[in-house]
């Protein structure tokens, strides 16, 4: 091979090398960027008000977003509710009852409901809850954002329990102890870091999803905190409703609330990460 | 010839006690195998469709050691899983045949596999504590999570009484809140025999118990096995020959037929099996001339 062949080469692999880490760091940089973004617009919203009172009438200035934050706990405490028991149930049926075809297809389904676009199952919701109750609630939302949940609760639980290595199972059954209790008293335990991981990161998935909110919550100016009576805002509604509002004052809150939510759920991500790390 | 194996038997290693109750002519009669023991009739296992074992009988003399023996694949892990029902947990598996445990079929169609490894305990290859719990937990496992007692100081005496058995008593009473993973790895497996002791079995199991072990922890075992034999039943599958001539009373050979379906081919007291073996291939094994 002659000399030229040779440096071309290694050029070749340094200038792709380069792309590839800078193609890396371009995925660390955008995070990075939104959060900078958010906080540089919002900054001027970002005060105690901002968390403790309620929106102010339009055109107004001051107010904040509380009703919102209570309604995002509402409706994601309601969603994890529903979500990550039947979610883990599904997992645990998964990894230790399913035999092949069943599990694959239920696999298959788990993941094609992962992909379905999260509007339509706002307006499936609408459909079978919202119509049927007669008005909107933070319990179409809780549910609407549950089976947003429940798919990826189901897979991560069904990864963590599987890698639970099998002699764990046999040891606690030739103890004469039952398979349900093997399962509850051993195989849960052991995976228990896993679990709790694939809850938290499927609730900072649920806690910014916009659209299944705009047909099962609705929003609401005002603080909602029943469970099945009436509307009911979201700080992912908020921002929304603010944002094509034709007030700077909103258009700032709208920042603020955009920090606030991206924060939230890159600090339950960053728990969930840290959790499944440390032994 | 059996030579190498016979002056084993006759100077054992410096400071190792035979078995005792050891006789060389013993044989066990279904009356004894009957009242404490295990009677295996016609037992047959498959994996899908792979026939693992055909037909295979044993009868196990109560509180005596049982060896099987023989060549890798030969069913030896597939028979002593189907005398506690471990065998139909792997996908797949299952298996006809009579078992016997105090005359009653543990493959009897009312009968639960859950109560039969109540009553049967097993010891694994590899030390299997759970690492989520603790000593004494995992001592108190068996007992526990079957709800059999409510009492702490009654779970207390149990783990205790568990941990004496397994002679690992001294060396972990001062740590019992201590992970089990803590445990060297000749700890663990007493902690796993203690484990299975605890519920009280009549039958014990004991799938390669040393294979995951050094020499000194393997010598520890193979005395507590002696030592256990005075009140338990005892079957252990080894592909150590040195070891089932050392700790057992009764040894059982098996093999692979054509098929790769496994037989038992002989069985008898330990010391006819290995100064004068009836089979052809038992001499061959044991000789090392294959397996």
């Amino acid at each position: 091979m002659s000399i030229s062949t040779y440096r071309r080469r290694r050029a070749t692999n340094a200038v792709m090398l380069g792309l590839c880490a800078a193609s890396a760091f371009a995925a660390v940089g955008v995070l990075l960027l939104i959060l900078g973004f958010v906080l540089a617009n919002g900054i001027r919203s970002l005060n105690l008000d901002f968390f403790t009172h309620m929106p102010s009438p339009a055109g107004e200035s001051g107010g904040g977003v509380a009703n919102s934050i209570a309604g995002s706990f509402l409706t994601v405490g309601l969603a994890a509710l529903i979500g990550i028991p039947m979610g883990v149930g599904a997992g645990i049926f998964l990894s230790e009852y399913a035999g092949h075809r069943l599990g694959d297809v239920i696999r298959f389904t788990a993941d094609v409901l992962t992909g379905v676009p999260s509007i339509v199952v706002g307006i499936v919701v609408y459909g079978l809850i919202v119509l049927r109750m007669g008005n909107f609630s933070a319990l179409a939302a809780g549910i609407a954002l549950a089976i947003i949940m429940l798919p990826i609760v189901a897979r991560s639980s069904e990864e963590m329990l599987r890698l639970v290595p099998h002699s764990q199972r046999e040891a606690a059954l030739a103890l004469g102890i039952s398979r349900w209790r093997t399962i509850l008293s051993v195989v849960m335990p052991a995976a228990q870091r896993g679990l709790v991981t694939g809850g938290l990161l499927a609730v900072a998935r649920a806690a910014g999803e916009t659209a299944p909110l705009i047909f099962t919550a609705l929003g609401n100016r005002f603080m909602n905190l029943s469970v099945t009576g009436g509307p009911i805002d979201a700080l992912p509604l908020r921002i929304w409703r603010y944002g094509i509002g034709p007030y700077d004052e909103w258009h700032q809150q709208a920042w603020a609330a955009s920090f606030v939510l991206v924060l939230t759920v890159f600090v339950i991500s960053l728990t969930a990460r840290l959790l499944l790390r440390r032994r | 010839m059996t030579g190498g194996f016979h002056s084993q038997l006759q100077a054992p290693i410096i400071g190792y006690e035979m078995p005792t109750g050891r006789e060389p002519q013993a044989r066990v009669s279904e009356a004894d195998a009957l009242s404490g023991g295990v009677v295996v009739h016609e037992l047959d296992a498959w994996y899908g469709s792979f026939q693992a074992l055909r037909s295979v009988d044993l009868l196990v003399a109560p509180k005596r050691i049982t060896a099987v023996i023989g060549p890798s694949g030969c069913g030896k892990s597939t028979f002593i899983r189907c005398l506690n029902r471990m065998h139909e947990v792997v996908p797949g598996a299952r298996a006809s045949g009579q078992v016997l445990l105090r005359g009653e079929d543990i493959y009897g169609s009312s009968v639960d596999a859950v109560g039969v490894r109540r009553r049967v305990g097993m010891v694994f290859q590899k030390p299997n504590p759970f690492p989520t719990m603790s000593v004494f937990d995992n001592v108190a496992a068996g007992l526990r999570l079957n709800g059999f007692l409510v009492r702490r100081s009654q779970t207390a005496e149990a783990v205790e009484k568990g941990l004496r058995q397994a002679a690992l008593w001294d060396e972990v009473k001062d740590k019992l809140n201590r992970p089990a993973t803590e445990l060297s790895g000749g700890q663990q497996q007493r902690l796993c025999i203690a484990r299975a002791l605890a519920v009280e079995p009549e039958v014990v199991l004991m799938d390669e118990p040393c294979s995951a072990l050094d020499p000194v922890a393997t010598l520890r075992i193979e005395e507590l096995m002696r030592e256990l034999a005075k009140e338990y039943t005892i079957v252990i599958v080894t592909h150590n020959m040195q070891q089932a001539a050392r700790v057992s009373h009764f040894t059982a050979v098996m093999m692979m037929a054509e098929d790769r379906a496994g037989e038992m081919i002989e069985f008898g007291a330990t010391e006819e099996i290995f100064t004068k073996p009836k089979d052809k291939r038992t001499e061959d094994y044991i000789t090392g001339r294959f397996g």
